[in-house]
């Protein structure tokens, strides 16, 4: 195997962030040669590189921004998703604090390429350096002629605003994040219409995550066969790879689509001494857990799914030998039960009982019937939330149990949590 | 106390969108700016400007946790216990500042220094376990280092932050800069914490490259014009 840095190729030079930094390593040629193509051929190019959606889902880009009707004299709209909150992932931020232009250059060609006059990039508050350099690289791009009217002699207009949310996960659904945009409080709207023919202000609006924009400039001035030659059959180009947890050597790792945890591991350092990896996430606390069984398992869209979960954002947790499922569980259900929107019933209703039973799990106090009602519960809310975060709400706990029924077992029988959390933590052993 | 300036300000921000409500986020950031949080005459000032009733405005600003209905501290400190940050030291750190402070989940110390809360991930894994104050990073803490972070805090000479600008802000310039008016301080403070470079240090060591563009040239590589 071979990392492919492409995103993260200039992020050793202390300047990577600023516009001298990034046009020193070829940024904003993209952009002219974009400038210089119909928009058509555009988005055929995205279509045929095979970018598939960096921020879960996995839809391929190039089809969202075909979706677009046009001739319809209705403005259009690009949003950018960068209200990264999925436990687990930490990809978009570094990236954003790294390097806020090659961000900016994708999102002046894909406007571009679907006639939009106006994008957003919706970066979430809780990050203010992030912010900082997000203004810095839009300003200055306006000042070197990259955004602003007539970019580039090519008459083409594009206003770019930086718009800060508050504190929401679920405004990384992107009707939610639509809804917040427009000032109103986060909350997922009903599809159909689909975004690409009433998203923002009723108009065609694109959405997409950091990455995937982040991504197309390189793919413009690669091509679709230089983009599509990294990769698996159905999961094309390069990636970030985030890991994270008990490893010796967390962080950030761009290769192909289809590296397995093993080959991550045993490159970067593996776990931490003295400890075996018990179970971990392909892509933030939404994609079912996975143990060491899976550590060979493809990290594509399709191998992923196939040992039962979701590839997700690539959000490798990695946990070891010292970590309680029912306490990691516990948490992860709590967060979803905070960050309900409160819109559906299933959601609303079903993490706030899921929180009450697994707190009487950890704390001893629990039964065999709580684990069916857990999993009776789990069962009510999938597929019958109004949005994504419901489902991703269940997947800790119905994996959780899957793999480790006989642990929430101990709980009971063993009248409390038989882990100690000091043993869990990096300073275990230190003077804390 | 708002003034003349700050809805001058708010109209500023309402001209940067095509629709007016759009604006409504940022301006509550503004509000927090000037009062420290979201005060009953900063919610009257945005539902008049944006021609909403003032329980409209309230709808939203209940919504998100970022606004705060008691004032927050000069310092904000958030210790991240979501589940990651959580088993690797989050709650200890979190349990540790609590009693070191004497002020529980969303309290602020007498003197108003320093308010505390338990917050949710905050996208900084690979530097687990994370404590943002004022949502600057503060990485890989331990309960000693965030001791020391908040007492630093408290006697007003707060250390830096670990990826963010030279010197830490008071609560309500941060939000200024949320609202979009920015500070000026871009420029500041690292790139890239190490664990952001541990992959490109790796691909580097193995001399691994993306394939080449079809013109030969290396993706990212620096450009011949500008290395000589």
């Amino acid at each position: 195997m071979t990392f492919t840095p492409v995103l993260s190729a200039g992020w050793g030079d202390a300047d990577s962030f600023t516009l001298d930094g990034y046009t020193r390593r070829g940024g904003y040629t993209a952009l002219t040669k974009a400038l210089s193509m119909d928009p058509d051929a555009l988005i055929s190019l995205v279509k045929d590189s095979g970018l598939r959606g960096r921020g879960g889902a996995g839809f391929p880009t190039g089809m969202k921004w075909g979706f677009i009707p046009q001739g319809d004299g209705k403005p259009h709209y690009l949003v950018v998703n960068a209200d990264e909150s999925e436990p687990g992932t930490c990809k978009d931020i570094p990236l954003m604090l790294a390097n806020p232009h090659v961000l900016v250059e994708g999102v002046a060609i894909a406007s571009f390429a679907i006639r939009a006059s106006h994008a957003f990039i919706y970066v979430r508050g809780e990050v203010t350096h992030v912010v900082r350099r997000l203004q810095q690289a839009v300003a200055d791009a306006y000042a070197a002629g990259h955004l602003g009217s007539n970019i580039g002699g090519s008459g083409y207009d594009l206003e770019v605003i930086v718009h800060v949310g508050a504190g929401a996960y679920i405004c990384g659904e992107e009707t939610a994040l639509l809804d917040s945009l427009e000032g109103y409080r986060g909350q997922p709207r009903l599809r159909p219409p689909f975004p690409a023919t009433h998203g923002l202000y009723g108009a065609p609006t694109v959405i997409n995550n950091v990455e995937s924009i982040a991504s197309v400039p390189s793919i413009v001035l690669g091509g679709a066969e230089w983009f599509s030659s990294m990769g698996t059959e159905k999961s094309k180009g390069f990636t970030l790879y985030s890991l994270s947890g008990h490893v010796k050597n967390p962080g950030q790792f761009e290769g192909p689509l289809g590296l397995t945890l093993r080959q991550l591991l045993d490159l970067s350092g593996g776990m931490r001494e003295g400890h075996t990896l018990k179970f971990w996430t392909p892509g933030g606390s939404s994609t079912p857990i996975l143990t060491a069984e899976h550590l060979d398992v493809p990290l594509d869209y399709e191998g992923v799914s196939a040992a039962g979960s979701m590839l997700g954002t690539k959000a490798l947790q990695c946990f070891d030998d010292t970590t309680c499922v029912v306490r990691a569980v516990l948490r992860w259900t709590e967060f979803y039960a905070h960050e309900s929107c409160g819109k559906c019933t299933p959601c609303r209703e079903g993490t706030y009982w899921m929180v009450q039973i697994l707190q009487r799990l950890e704390a001893g106090e629990g039964t065999e019937e709580d684990l069916a009602t857990l999993l009776d519960t789990c069962d009510n809310i999938f597929g019958r939330a109004f949005c994504a975060l419901g489902d991703g709400a269940t997947s800790p706990i119905v994996s959780g149990i899957q793999y480790f029924r006989d642990e929430f077992v101990a709980h009971m029988t063993g009248k409390g949590c038989p882990f100690d959390p000091v043993a869990s933590t990096v300073f275990a052993g230190a003077s804390a | 106390m708002l003034t003349d300036k700050t809805r001058e300000e708010a109209r500023q921000i309402i001209a940067r969108y095509p629709k007016a409500r759009s604006a409504l986020l940022p301006m509550l950031h503004l509000v927090q700016s000037e009062e420290g949080y979201v005060t009953p005459e900063g919610i009257a000032l945005c539902a008049e400007e944006l021609g909403l009733t003032k329980a409209e405005v309230g709808a939203v600003a209940t919504f998100y946790t970022m606004y705060r209905r008691k004032p927050a501290g000069t310092y904000h400190v958030g210790v991240c216990t979501n589940t990651l940050c959580a088993v690797l030291g989050g709650d200890a750190i979190l349990e540790s500042l609590k009693d070191h402070l004497g002020i529980g989940h969303n309290e602020t110390t007498e003197d108003g220094t320093v308010s505390l809360e338990h917050i949710e991930c905050n996208a900084a894994c690979d530097f687990a376990p994370v404590v943002m104050v004022n949502w600057e990073f503060y990485d890989n803490q331990t309960p000693a280092t965030a001791r020391e972070l908040v007492d630093g805090c408290r006697a007003g000479t707060p250390p830096a932050p670990t990826r963010g600008a030279s010197s830490l802000c008071t609560f309500k310039q941060m939000e200024r800069v949320l609202a979009g008016f920015p500070d000026g301080r871009a420029g500041e403070g690292v790139q890239a914490g190490p664990p952001t470079l541990v992959g490109l240090k790796l691909a580097q060591q193995r001399g691994d490259t993306a394939p080449a563009y079809p013109d030969g040239s290396i993706p990212g590589a620096e450009t011949k014009q500008d290395a000589q």
